[in-house]
């Protein structure tokens, strides 16, 4: 199961969704929106997909899951728009018969979820500034007085 | 032929738009393509040698044709999770 969704991500319902009388592990990541990093506070954080691409990305992620592991339950799911600090952002969930296997699919799954999937995130900072953040690559601070510092594009 | 490139994040950003559309010849590589982008885009020319293109939900590669549907994605270094 993949979801990309505006609301606030539920654990307990991805739990139920895995659960299963074969299974007898299950890993649940999540990700939280972080306070500090790299010295600089952030206050809140903004996140955009590129929609159709993303939720193609996740399904083909699940499916190679798959294929590599014998999952019984799988689901992920990323959230997107306006996060404020300790929320999750994205929830992997696996089920299988023994644990090795949950952790080492579930591992795979945000590691390259982390890669190929068409989603950004932008720092709204503590200065009042925001910036994008795209791994290796500069990007400007800017002040958070324009309208792209609101837009969460979305479905 | 036309070529409708869909902008994000800081290509988004630094474009004012989510959208720019290009004229290119038709049988145009996507490196042919991003010549194009940053004559016609020139706020994110100095970003796009680390911006990857996807056809659908694919990348592609610079050697690789413009789709036939003229639809392109610019999809800056990813940074979900």
């Amino acid at each position: 199961m993949i979801e990309i969704t505006t609301q606030p991500i539920d654990t307990q319902a991805l739990l139920g969704q895995v659960s299963a009388p074969e299974a007898g592990a299950v890993v649940l990541f999540l990700g939280t929106t972080r306070q500090i990093t790299s010295g600089r506070q952030t206050a809140s954080l903004d996140y955009e997909c590129y929609p159709e691409m993303a939720r193609d990305k996740l399904a083909e992620l699940e499916a190679e899951a798959r294929k590599r592991w014998p999952l019984i339950g799988c689901a992920i799911v990323h959230r997107i728009g306006h996060l404020e600090i300790g929320e999750a952002s994205v929830a992997v969930v696996v089920s299988t018969a023994h644990r090795h296997a949950a952790f080492e699919a579930g591992q795979w799954l945000i590691d390259t979820l982390k890669e190929v999937v068409p989603i950004w995130k932008k720092e709204n900072w503590a200065s009042g500034e925001s910036q994008w953040v795209h791994p290796g690559m500069e990007t400007p601070r800017v002040t958070c007085n324009s309208t792209d510092c609101n837009s969460a594009d979305i479905v | 032929m036309k070529v409708r490139v869909r902008l994000f994040a800081v290509a988004k950003q630094l474009a004012g738009t989510d959208e720019v559309t290009l004229e290119v010849p038709d049988g145009s590589t996507l490196a042919k393509l991003r010549l194009a982008l940053a004559a016609e885009v020139p706020a994110i020319a100095a970003v796009l040698p680390h911006i990857l293109f996807a056809a659908g939900s694919e990348y592609i590669t610079d050697d690789s044709l413009v789709p036939a549907n003229g639809e392109l994605a610019c999809i800056p270094p990813v940074s979900g999770g």
